[in-house]
């Protein structure tokens, strides 16, 4: 039970957790069918049956529990938050909305964004996706092309469109971000001065569309994702897992930030994967270490995550949760699920964190054979130099440990 | 600025021309057509015949080359289209979105160009 306290930080959880466990446990449990560890089992599905609740919880608030200094705290709006009003910054905003109108495409809207909201140059934008600078020139002037031919607005849509509108918005901020965070080729990981314009750009939007929460829910995602860069690469330039990071590196204005403005999403009451996702960085950001992260209610976000986003991608990020909440044989259990439902597009034997975290779990098991397999296979499938590095050092961790 | 808006619609995915359903909706797009006229947008618009009855011309070394049926079998096929002046293009989706035929058909927004005054 105290073990149950402290990981959910929430002593009625624990209780009625530990209570449900128990009853199951008279009700399944025989002469002839008594589990190896009872103790070990009543632990596993008592986590189990405090995923379900907080699974359960109606808001982000309660999903987080008592465990986050209470978000309500916060006061709204936020002194560093909303500008006041201004006709330059509503032209921004126009802006930003004709630069990622549905009717461009996403390459095109991401490339115009850059160069026309943070005046990025041709050359710098072709850098930051590696592509040669004749073609992001033809891009840029595709998209500026179809902009005046098709009567493309500039200005923010009224409030029938704005959400749908705004969720094109929101994800080209997002792929931009996640473009400079985690670089798909290339030496160095993390390219800054992509996730430096995500991040203005994210909190702009949401400083001034201050009802959508979404738009706030990203803004905090960032924030709190950015907070951990200096963490993210080793002098080397080398990729650390958050497991190993310093966490004395990570940005603590950065996560407050990102925790107040996530605040501000949850009183709007109007729940969406960017804010669902934020709530899983705020966990990770609280958590002292990674083995006093808050892995249950973590799981329980992604399981909410899901029904916003039934990816293969977001069941990837659950079933990794799950191996630190219950083990990495319930990891591999949930993967092994995943790949059987996926088999059929085919997606994820080709996407390299399935692979990465399949290896990793059997490391954890101590099938050292099968983890180097699974490594290889996600080391051919890495273009990032900084991953590939990583990969070698765990392959190298493999056969010494054989 | 001016676009058309072409009305696609497959025919294995649509109401039976001579059916009731179709009868049903008809006067739908009469009243849609209606209210495009009344707000100052409509410039024209007409309904064709199916592509079963379309005529396919090319002239190639001299020759006028005529065939049976469309120029592309494509599985939607264009039924009509409206001419309308609208200020943007958020406008002209509005439009585009509010066709009684938008549930299980398409409409493909194209600005016309404008070409330079030949005066």
């Amino acid at each position: 039970m105290a073990t149950l306290v402290r990981e959910f930080g929430d002593i009625d959880l624990a209780e009625d957790a530990t209570q449900q466990a128990f009853t199951e446990a008279a009700a399944t449990w025989g002469s002839t069918t008594t589990p190896m560890s009872p103790g070990a089992w009543l632990m596993t599905t008592a986590r189990r049956r405090a995923i379900d609740t907080i699974r359960r919880r109606s808001n982000l608030r309660d999903k987080l529990g008592s465990a986050v200094p209470p978000l309500e705290a916060v006061d709204v709006p936020l002194d560093d938050g909303r500008p006041e009003p201004n006709q330059l910054l509503d032209d921004q905003l126009a802006l930003i909305f004709g630069c990622c109108h549905p009717a461009l495409n996403q390459d095109a809207q991401i490339a115009i964004t850059l160069r026309s909201v943070c005046g990025l140059s041709t050359r710098q934008i072709a850098a930051a996706f590696l592509v040669p600078e004749a073609t992001m020139a033809k891009r840029l002037v595709r998209a500026k092309n179809k902009i005046r031919n098709a009567g493309i607005p500039f200005t923010v849509p009224d409030r029938s469109r704005l959400t749908e509108r705004l969720d094109s918005v929101l994800a080209v901020i997002y792929l931009i971000y996640t473009e400079g965070h985690s670089a798909t080729e290339g030496p160095a990981l993390i390219r800054g001065g992509l996730c430096d314009e995500a991040r203005w750009l994210a909190d702009l939007v949401a400083d001034l569309l201050p009802n959508q929460a979404e738009a706030w829910g990203l803004s905090a995602l960032i924030n709190m994702t950015d907070a951990r860069r200096a963490a993210r690469t080793d002098p080397d330039g080398h990729v650390v897992l958050m497991a190993d990071q310093d966490r004395t590196l990570w940005d603590r204005d950065l996560i407050e930030a990102g925790r107040r403005r996530l605040a501000h999403a949850d009183q709007l009451d109007d729940p969406g994967p960017y804010q669902t996702q934020a709530a899983v960085s705020l966990l990770h950001a609280i958590a002292p270490s990674d083995a006093e992260t808050r892995w249950v209610a973590i799981v329980a976000l992604y399981d909410h995550l899901l029904e916003f986003e039934p990816t293969p991608i977001v069941a990837l990020n659950r079933a990794a949760a799950v191996s630190k909440a219950l083990g990495p044989e319930a990891g591999l259990a949930a993967l092994d699920e995943l790949r059987a439902a996926a088999d059929a597009s085919g997606e994820l034997d080709s996407y390299r964190y399935f692979h990465a975290a399949r290896a990793d779990m059997l490391l954890r098991l101590g099938d050292h054979r099968q983890a180097a397999a699974a490594y290889r296979r996600a080391l051919d499938l890495t273009a990032n130099e900084s991953e590939r590095g990583f990969i070698e050092g765990r392959l190298a961790l493999c056969r010494d440990l054989s | 600025m001016r676009y058309m808006l072409l009305i696609y619609t497959d025919p294995n995915n649509r109401p039976d021309p001579g059916g009731p359903e179709a009868a049903a909706e008809m006067p739908r797009w009469f009243a849609y057509t209606e209210e495009l006229q009344r707000s100052g947008a409509l410039l024209g618009g007409e309904p064709l015949h199916d592509v079963a009855d379309a005529t396919t011309v090319r002239v190639r070394g001299g020759e006028t080359i005529t065939t049976d049926g469309p120029f592309a079998e494509t599985k939607e096929t264009l039924g009509g289209y409206y001419m309308i002046d609208v200020d943007t293009l958020d406008e002209a989706i509005d439009w585009a979105a509010k066709m009684p035929h938008i549930d299980y058909g398409t409409v493909e927004v194209r600005p016309i160009m404008e070409l330079p005054d030949q005066g």
